[in-house]
């Protein structure tokens, strides 16, 4: 798949942004006053950026209202009730602990189990893909959750916590690569069955049918070389946990967390490239390109 | 609408013969003309005299080598458009009911002015029938012609899609596949017509019908020598065979 | 939620509008559908005889070509140097006054000085009436580098050929065989028939090198070596005959194999037919044993007749046939491995040849009386049909070849017989029939004839008194006396190096002569720009007529821009290349769909014109007044015969409207738009086959117009005209050819068919056949500046079979230099595993100059397509004999394009194919950046 900047930007800052006001939500003696503002600036900062910048994808953005309708069958749908539900659930939440310095626990419980819900179908809009066979799997909403409850725990300055998850991302990463690595292959969808012209004999993609390219290949059919994919998997791992890790168990420091931060998430916007980018939706085999 | 519907009243769609089918492209730019000047908005073109001319299409021609154990490789052109499938996925992702299959004919279609453009529904499609067209922002897909099969204006004979009717080797037959005693039904159950991606799980209602066998005379050597058993092994005895038939004719 | 209302009768036109395709040269009939008086839709027209509805790729991609950017504007004149594309506009008035101020004292001194040369014209009856009446030789279309191999040898042998002569008998066949490239000629028909074929089941056979289009749907795929397609077809003569699987009662009846012949080396004859004093042919007949004339009321000619005259053994042909094609040398294991195939291969076609033709005839009950009196109750025919083009033409030795196939159709009794293959009118017409050529100029005066014709001995040739060719081009000439079509290839080479004579004004109509069309592609650039000592043009004017910037135009002085197909008027004429149909004679018209919104004139009618204004006999009245209009008030007017003009259909006669011969009519043009802008006059159904020797279908022709009274022939399995060229070799006759060329004569102009190699290159040196091919969705350049076509075919990679890709390290995307005796590209390549594994081929004409077609100079067609032109010469490699030889056909001249070889070496990508060539100034400046075609929001 294409890695359009705009998706990446959108799972990646979304999800940090919800993973921040997750930890908010459930922190059972939340901030108050400028510190609760500034937490949640960022939170809310994050999360609507991210949401924002997915709508740079759409042909038509000023329809975009239009995709509340179809919650009953459609995750993208259902994605955006649940991102605004929980930005106006935590929207509430914050208002109070920022204002009022007053923590209603229920609207935090509440916001934090809608972000994780966001988070959860931005998730399935991509799982939810059959024709993409890395992506058809129970492990990518765990993966999705876990970058953000790590990364949400990092950015509310949980850093146990959050060296934990980033951790137990970083290994549900690694084992969802290797996994994903044969599921096309496992998926039984070959050239073959595309054509369905494996009873003759072997099948190879000859001419394609146009000699330029068009929006499907733009798209959907994205090569990323193996080696040079592998490198950016160790340069994903790096700095999205090792890198952190280390400057996080040096002597505390402001900004030595500030880029642990920035670690991560340049570790996340890789890994997130590289989610898209080697993701080989089947219409490739249609053109040879698998 | 973005569920489907549980059943269709019909199922029209397309019976592709690979058997005949020369890849000409016939039905590739017959589509593309009809659909720039009708259904929605027309079907762009970006760069069109230049560097990287690109534009939407509907239906497009591909080509694959097969190379069978023990005879030469074969070329099959291999068409391919929306195969309106009767568990579409295109239909269930869109998040504004603008992709929707009909529950008259069970063509899938998009409401134009319904669509923001997510691509999601082309995501969906194993199959690639979906394009995005990159100056109006909205998914451009195969109509099967709906504003021809029914067109009150058109001939009767002319109701049928673009594609269809301009087809200069006939490989490619319309009509409804629920009803099996349709010729395109005939045809599938005849031909053993075949699913694209059944493991999928989309039941396409298009269906290709695969090429017949191909250079199969090795197997016919001993039926075929007969045939030339000779008369004579130079020309005084040919001519003197010649002579002993035209006698007895 | 509801399911949103689609409009499923939206209004698709305000009107149809019935003209003719000119996206290629098939001729399809089109449905032009108008919304607020644009072009909206182009559908074929389910009324048309040629395409009954179906249109191709290139034919509903017309639109984009109507409206193509590249269209020129109005009237050119060159003010930068030749080649550079810079040129002012400026008037008619000016642009003809200065055609007119050139070519009138050329005509009032040595008219063939004009060279008028057109490319893929549909008028030539027409144009090459212009030219007839402005007295040069010099006139001639593309044939000589398209068939004529194919054409020349199917009217020698059968007074017909394949595709605007005739076609496949598509409901009858039951085998169909298909020879060499054929992927456009024509387009629509084949596809249909295949298509009807294969619903019947029956049987395909293809014989080509690639595996693509037509042959990748055949049922059987025979990848022959290029240029041995003669080989293989004399081998499977060589079985037919061996089995005795040969149409006796046809070949007696209908052919020449009863025709006596002069056996005795000795004699002056020899070789020549036993003729009565009548001057026809003899036969032995079977009741009397006498000889007899072979039309004679009753006569039953003996295959194996035999006779002694005045010392003089005449035997008939069917002894040569025998003896010749007996011979072990054309036994399959003696060819096959010449022809890339096994011997059993060659067998198992032989054998369904056979089976198909005899074990299950086509039987039509219809009775049918022959040219001899003879009544048949019905009509039986050999259900097998073939069909060959260019692949088998463009060699070397492709006449030979293609009289081969026809000898094998007539041996199987399959062409005009059910089954096989059909003849379309004004066809059959033997050679015979046909004109003579005429060459000989004279100041102010027009030629006596037409140009172009069918020699039937030396006396024919377009020689001058003292054996000089009079042609610019050489046709008719001791190096290729049967260029019935002229050779267009050789003739700027030829005016460039002043051999025969210098010209000064080339005129050339629709010919991409700077590119695609020109073989040695850079050396013609160079000839059209190269000077002399005083540093002018060698080649010292140039006139050029097309719609669209193509290449040709950089390199021409005068521009005169003609329109689209949807603005003008034409006929596709029973005089020129009609569009009927086996069991029809068809003409049509195109008129203007469409008014140009640009200050272009159609060619014809600026043609008119040009003769009007000098003073051409036939285009001025007596008070000195044009005799026409413009084109299409010639179309209605003109009468070539008494009561023959261009159009055969709603004519004048005593009692109102008639077809055929008749009067003029001047609403015939509105009676043609009323039909759907064709014609169709349907053969009784007792004529429909059998023709050249059926007598309805004789008298039927008579009537119609198409021939002036009967005239039955036999099918010529030998041609004497070839043998006459073959005596004066051998040194009889006054006329003699050159002594270099008595050789080449006496071996190649063979009276039957032979197969020789061609002979392109040194096989070590040069180890790879190298072809092209052109896709079905583009014609020659004019697919590249249409923008929905273009996108399908963009660039051009160079196909290798999988054991070059092998040997040579390749895989695809690499690039590799293809060099041949002439010279070298530098080309990407991909595999092909469904190829003849010493063959490589490429799509053709699908690079451009960067300039040209108003394409933006990045264009993939410019940075990484490619021509193969480029590799091949108009003459062959020198061979130390201190000659030139041509590249070509020695009986016809025919360009032997895929004689071609060449050798492969890897090398690093360059950054763009290669040779290329600097950009040319378009005077069209580029398309847009973005289309979105609608006529109405």
């Amino acid at each position: 798949m294409h890695p359009a900047p705009s998706i990446i930007a959108f799972t990646t800052f979304s999800g940090l942004g919800l993973g921040l006001l997750f930890w908010l939500g459930v922190d059972p003696d939340a901030p108050t006053g400028w510190i609760a503002f500034a937490f949640f600036l960022i939170g809310y900062v994050l999360a609507i950026g991210g949401l924002m910048a997915s709508t740079l994808h759409l042909g038509r953005p000023e329809r975009a209202l239009k995709a509340f309708t179809q919650w009953r069958s459609s995750w993208l749908s259902r994605e955006a009730w649940t991102a605004c539900a929980a930005l106006v659930v935590m929207g509430i939440y914050a208002a109070l602990l920022v204002f009022f310095g007053l923590q209603v626990h229920v609207l935090g419980w509440l916001g934090a189990i809608l972000c994780l819900a966001t988070v959860f179908t931005t998730s399935m809009i991509y799982t939810q893909l059959k024709t993409v066979p890395r992506w058809h799997h129970w492990s990518t909403p765990v993966l999705f959750q876990l970058y953000a409850l790590g990364g949400g725990a990092l950015l509310s300055g949980r850093v146990t916590t959050g060296l934990v998850l980033i951790g137990l991302a970083a290994l549900a990463q690694g084992g969802w690569w290797l996994a994903g690595d044969r599921r096309l292959a496992a998926s039984g969808t070959t050239i073959e069955s595309a054509t369905g012209l494996g009873q003759i004999g072997r099948v190879r993609a000859f001419e394609p049918p146009h000699t330029g390219s068009n929006y499907l290949l733009r798209e959907m059919v994205f090569v990323v070389g193996r080696k040079h994919a592998h490198k950016l998997r160790l340069i994903a791992l790096g700095l999205m946990v090792v890198l952190p890790a280390f400057l996080l168990l040096l002597p505390f420091g402001h900004w030595l967390a500030v880029l642990a931060v920035l670690a991560h998430v340049a570790g996340v916007l890789t890994a997130r490239w590289l989610f898209f980018a080697e993701a080989e939706h089947v219409v490739g085999l249609y053109y040879g390109k698998r | 609408m973005t569920t489907l519907p549980e059943q269709t009243t019909r199922s029209l769609g397309l019976v592709i013969d690979l058997d005949t089918c020369v890849g000409c492209h016939a039905c590739v730019i017959s589509c593309k003309g009809w659909n720039t000047e009708n259904y929605g908005a027309p079907l762009s073109d970006q760069d069109p005299y230049g560097a990287d001319p690109s534009g939407t299409f509907l239906n497009r021609v591909h080509s694959y080598e097969v190379q069978p154990d023990d005879a030469p490789a074969q070329l099959v052109h291999f068409p391919k458009s929306c195969l309106h499938c009767q568990d579409a996925p295109c239909v269930t992702v869109c998040p504004t009911g603008a992709s929707y299959k009909r529950t008259e004919d069970g063509i899938v279609l998009v409401n134009e002015t319904d669509c923001i453009g997510c691509g999601l529904c082309a995501w969906a499609c194993p199959y690639g029938a979906r394009e995005l067209d990159l100056a109006e922002g909205v998914m451009k897909k195969c109509t099967l012609c709906v504003d021809r099969i029914y067109n009150e204006t058109l001939p009767e004979e002319d109701r049928t899609p673009a594609c269809v009717r301009t087809c200069p080797a006939g490989a490619r037959h319309f009509g409804d596949l629920s009803d099996p005693d349709s010729d395109v039904s005939r045809l599938v159950a005849d031909r053993g017509g075949m699913d694209l991606m059944p493991e999928q799980g989309t039941k396409p209602v298009n269906k290709y019908l695969p090429p017949r066998p191909r250079d199969s005379w090795q197997g016919e050597v001993d039926v075929l020598a007969p045939f030339l058993e000779p008369v004579a092994e130079e020309p005084r005895g040919f001519l003197a065979w010649i002579d002993k038939t035209l006698e007895k004719l | 939620m509801a399911q949103p209302r689609v409009e499923t009768s939206p209004r698709v036109s305000d009107e149809v509008r019935k003209t003719t395709c000119y996206m290629c040269a098939c001729r399809c009939g089109i449905n032009v559908h108008m919304k607020d008086c644009k072009v909206a839709y182009i559908e074929g027209n389910r009324d048309h005889p040629v395409n009954k509805g179906v249109l191709c790729a290139k034919g509903s991609a017309g639109i984009m070509q109507h409206n193509a950017p590249s269209r020129l504007r109005a009237p050119l004149k060159r003010v930068g140097p030749r080649g550079s594309g810079r040129f002012e506009e400026i008037s008619w008035d000016e642009a003809l006054e200065t055609a007119v101020s050139w070519l009138k004292p050329l005509r009032e001194t040595a008219p063939e000085k004009l060279a008028f040369f057109t490319g893929r014209d549909q008028s030539q009856s027409f144009t090459g009436w212009w030219a007839q009446a402005y007295g040069t030789p010099n006139f001639a279309a593309h044939g000589g580098f398209c068939s004529v191999n194919m054409a020349t040898a199917g009217i020698y042998t059968m007074g017909g050929a394949f595709w605007e002569f005739g076609a496949p008998d598509w409901e009858h066949a039951r085998l169909f065989l298909l020879f060499g490239v054929a992927e456009d000629h024509d387009s629509n028909p084949i596809k249909m028939g295949l298509g009807r074929l294969k619903a019947r089941g029956a049987k395909v056979i293809g014989v080509n090198p690639i595996r693509s289009g037509y042959n990748a749907v055949a049922d059987d795929w025979i990848g022959i070596t290029p240029g041995t397609d003669g080989l293989l077809i004399l081998s499977l003569v060589h079985c037919l005959l061996k089995a005795g699987r040969i149409d006796l009662d046809y070949l007696a009846r209908f052919t020449n194999a009863p025709v006596l012949l002069d056996c005795d080396p000795k004699s002056p004859d020899y070789g020549l037919f036993l003729r009565g004093e009548d001057g026809k042919p003899q036969v032995i007949c079977r009741e009397s044993g006498k000889p007899t004339a072979f039309d004679a009321p009753g006569v039953r000619p003996d295959l194996t007749g035999q006779i002694r005259r005045a010392g003089v053994t005449h035997t008939s042909v069917m002894h040569r046939i025998a003896e010749r094609y007996l011979d072990p040398q054309y036994a399959p294991e003696a060819v096959a491995e010449r022809c890339g195939l096994t011997p059993e291969r060659i067998r198992a076609l032989a054998a369904e040849l056979a089976r198909a033709a005899f074990d299950d005839p086509v039987i039509l009950d219809q009775p049918w009386t022959d040219f001899r009196g003879e009544r048949h109750d019905r009509m039986v025919g050999r259900p097998v049909a073939i069909h060959a083009m260019r692949g088998i033409s463009a060699h070397a030795n492709g006449f030979q070849t293609c009289r081969a196939l026809h000898i094998l159709q007539i041996l199987l009794g399959a062409v005009e017989t059910p089954g096989g293959m059909r003849f379309k009118p004004p066809y059959p017409k033997p050679a015979e029939a046909h004109p003579r050529p005429h060459a000989q100029a004279a100041p102010g005066q027009p030629l006596k004839g037409p140009h172009l014709g069918y020699p039937q001995g030396p006396e024919d040739l377009a020689l001058s008194d003292k054996g000089q060719p009079l042609r610019i081009d050489k046709a008719f000439t001791w190096e290729n006396p049967l260029s019935a079509h002229g050779l267009m290839h050789m003739v700027i080479s030829n005016a460039h190096a002043g051999d025969p004579y210098r010209i000064d004004t080339l005129f050339l109509y629709m010919a991409n002569m700077a590119w695609n069309s020109s073989m040695n592609t850079s050396g013609v650039m160079e000839m059209l720009t190269d000077t002399d000592e005083n540093g002018d043009y060698k080649i010292p004017r140039i006139i050029y007529s097309d719609a669209y910037s193509s290449e040709m135009v950089a390199y021409a002085d005068l521009i005169l821009p003609d329109t689209t197909y949807l603005e003008r008027h034409d006929c596709i004429s029973l005089l020129d290349r009609p569009i009927s149909e086996p069991d029809a004679a068809a003409d049509a018209i195109r008129w203007p769909v469409v008014e140009p919104d640009r200050d272009v004139r159609g060619f014809q009618s600026v043609l008119l014109d040009l003769g009007a204004r000098l003073g051409l006999p036939g285009m001025i009245d007596e008070d000195g007044t044009p005799t026409y209009a413009d084109y299409a008030d010639y179309i209605q007017t003109h009468q070539r015969r008494p009561g023959i003009g261009p159009l055969a259909g709603w004519r004048m006669s005593d009692t109102g409207l008639t077809h055929g011969r008749g009067a003029p009519n001047a609403a015939q043009i509105d009676s043609y738009i009323a039909n759907g802008g064709h014609f169709a006059m349907h053969i009784p159904v007792e004529a429909q086959y059998f023709k050249p020797w059926n007598r309805a279908y004789q008298d039927w022709a008579v009537t119609a117009g198409l021939c002036d009274s009967a005239a039955p022939y036999l099918f010529q399995l030998y041609v004497e005209p070839l043998r006459r060229f073959q005596r004066a070799a051998e040194g009889q006759g006054d006329r003699q050819p050159p002594d270099h060329l008595r050789g080449q004569i006496r071996a190649k102009l063979d009276p039957m068919p032979i197969w020789y190699a061609p002979d392109a290159g040194d096989p070590g040196t040069y180890p790879v056949h190298a072809l092209t091919q052109r896709p079905m969705a583009m014609y020659h350049s004019w697919g590249s500046q249409n923008a929905w076509l273009r996108q399908l075919h963009g660039h051009n990679p160079m196909y290798l079979p999988t054991r070059l890709m092998r040997d040579h390290g390749l895989s695809d995307g690499d690039w590799a230099r293809i060099t041949s005796p002439h010279g070298d590209i530098t080309v990407p390549v991909m595999e092909m595993a469904a190829l003849n594994p010493h063959t490589i081929w490429t799509w053709n004409a699908i690079g451009k100059r960067k300039g040209a077609w108003a394409l933006k100079p990045g264009a993939p067609e410019a940075t990484q397509g490619f021509l193969l032109n480029h590799l091949i010469h108009e003459l062959l490699p020198p061979k130390g004999d201190g000659l030139r030889w041509s590249n070509s056909d020695p009986v016809t001249g025919q360009a032997a394009w895929f004689d071609l070889r060449v050798r492969i070496e890897k090398v690093t990508p360059p950054a763009g194919s290669q040779p290329s060539f600097g950009e040319i100034t378009s005077p069209v400046g580029q398309g847009p950046a973005q289309l979105a075609w609608k006529t109405k929001p």
